[in-house]
């Protein structure tokens, strides 16, 4: 194998075509940063997850005065002292539970104050409103069913909620959007592959007198086929790089210097997560276009 | 060094077969002129030899090896041993004479030291010397024609095959070209040749096989183009 044959031969063919290069560079471009993308928001979700996760409590909400008229359970009215030393006292002979809270109505009015203080609603309701509940914190997040099964029909017992399930609902909002972002992806492949398999075929198109002399000379199809192989090679490593380029771009300009600043909840993935993703990228870059290529080639130049 | 036991070719969607039953066989050194009207089966015996097709029926032995049991890709090697010439010359426009010669052995990995050397001299032998910068186009037919000759013959092959050298030339240059095809026939390269030059055929006076509608209906030793009728 001459080196310095097939390389010219390389940069003949990318000169020659050189607006269907430039369509194959973009479109793996936006399609791997797209992939990158994507892959990097899983992990953010992930990361995200495990974060909540581990703060979210199973509340055990208490009736109050109101509550008769709206609650079935509540029916026998508010919580009385004896019933509550009863829960907790449960509660803590439960090898499940981590910790429990107490939190009364007006830690509970502060916390909906804060969350809803700006809304209409907020101002008409008062603090007798609100309940007491349990905060209970699990050794096993997922073991859920055990608090609500033991609690649910309690008296005195409003509701048993899984602050999980009200995060899972966010979480699978995120993941759904995740999954649109690969399916976009996976269109923007199909058509970069498209191009590249009739950038290929143009290419052998317009080289076929040399391809055929190639031939009558017993050139191994191994050679023949190589130049344009590389050269799909060539334009998709140029787009796999310019994935990462816009990938680390987005990581500084989008979350270092926009989000991170202005959101402090939630604690952004860092480049460690954004580095480690660039080589799978431009593997991908180098070696999809070239299969591409070599099946195009499979029927075109037979021996 | 080429032997056809009954060899039959019908292409698909053809009802007539291009060859029927060929039974023939080419010692090494021979010149043969492969004569015939178009349509006679003179390109599919040729495309056989150089095992773009295979046979239908039959076996075709080239060089020693039956090209049906010839696997894919074994089958550049072969052609490696073969020279091949063609009426349109099938020059590289944007390559000089030297770079053409050049390109055939570039693209099976010979060293460049080799080439070097080998380029000059074939072109030497053909002619050409002194034109190695040239591009085809400056070219007459005959120059370009002798440059095609060079590039099959410059790894120097056991078997040159020529379908129609001399169909774009005219009678004087033909001349020139049969008597270097000559020359190389004399270095122990067999020569097969398919031409409708009826001068050069009865010129020559070499061993001629006439095909008819895919028969092989003549096999003369130093034979003429055609019987007088």
């Amino acid at each position: 194998m001459r080196a310095q044959f097939v390389l010219s031969e390389i940069g003949v063919g990318l000169r020659r075509n050189l607006t269907m290069t430039f369509a194959v560079i973009v479109s793996v471009a936006l399609s791997l940063a797209l992939f990158g993308g994507s892959l990097l928001m899983n992990e953010q979700v992930n990361s995200m997850k495990g974060y909540w996760y581990d703060k979210a409590n199973v509340s055990i909400y208490l009736c109050n005065k109101t509550d008769k008229a709206n609650f079935p359970s509540c029916a026998k009215g508010a919580v009385t002292d004896e019933q509550k030393k009863q829960i907790k006292a449960d509660l803590e002979k439960m090898p499940i539970v981590q910790d429990i809270q107490f939190e009364t109505t007006d830690e509970a009015y502060k916390h909906y104050k804060e969350q809803f203080g700006n809304q209409p609603l907020a101002t008409v309701v008062t603090a007798d409103q609100m309940q007491e509940s349990f905060r209970v914190k699990l050794k096993d997040p997922t073991k859920y069913e055990v608090i609500s099964s033991a609690f649910q029909k309690r008296p005195g017992v409003q509701t048993v909620e899984d602050q999980k399930d009200t995060l899972k609902s966010l979480f699978n909002l995120l993941k759904y959007m995740n999954w649109g972002a690969l399916g976009v992806m996976f269109l923007m492949l199909v058509v970069a592959l498209l191009l590249i398999v009739n950038t290929v075929r143009v290419s052998a198109f317009s080289r076929r007198r040399e391809t055929g002399i190639m031939r009558l000379v017993g050139a191994s199809s191994f050679y023949i086929q190589v130049p344009f192989i590389a050269e799909a090679a060539v334009a998709g490593l140029l787009g796999g790089a310019l994935a990462c380029v816009l990938l680390v771009s987005g990581q500084q300009f989008l979350v270092n210097d926009l989000l991170a600043t202005h959101i402090d909840v939630i604690r952004f993935i860092g480049w460690s997560a954004v580095l480690t993703k660039l080589p799978l990228i431009l593997a991908t870059g180098l070696l999809m276009p070239a299969l591409a290529a070599f099946a195009a080639l499979w029927k075109y130049l037979k021996v | 060094m080429i032997r056809f036991d009954n060899v039959s070719k019908s292409y698909p969607k053809q009802s007539r077969p291009a060859l029927r039953d060929v039974s023939l066989e080419i010692e090494k050194g021979e010149f043969v002129f492969l004569v015939g009207s178009s349509g006679s089966g003179k390109s599919t015996f040729l495309r056989l030899l150089l095992r773009e097709e295979r046979a239908s029926h039959g076996r075709v032995h080239v060089l020693g090896k039956d090209l049906a049991r010839l696997s894919n890709w074994k089958v550049p090697h072969m052609r490696r041993q073969l020279g091949t010439v063609f009426q349109d010359f099938r020059l590289l426009p944007n390559k000089t004479v030297a770079q053409n010669v050049a390109f055939a052995l570039e693209v099976i990995g010979k060293p460049r030291g080799e080439i070097r050397k080998a380029v000059p001299q074939v072109l030497e032998l053909v002619g050409l010397g002194g034109k190695e910068g040239r591009m085809p186009g400056e070219l007459s037919g005959g120059e370009q024609q002798r440059v095609a000759i060079a590039r099959a013959f410059v790894n120097r092959p056991m078997l040159l095959i020529a379908d129609e050298p001399t169909g774009n030339l005219d009678p004087q240059t033909s001349v020139g070209i049969m008597k270097l095809l000559d020359r190389i026939n004399r270095t122990g390269t067999t020569v097969i040749m398919a031409t409708h030059d009826q001068q050069i055929v009865d010129q020559m006076r070499k061993r001629v096989i006439e095909l008819d509608q895919g028969r092989l209906v003549r096999d003369q030793s130093r034979g003429v183009y055609g019987y007088q009728h």
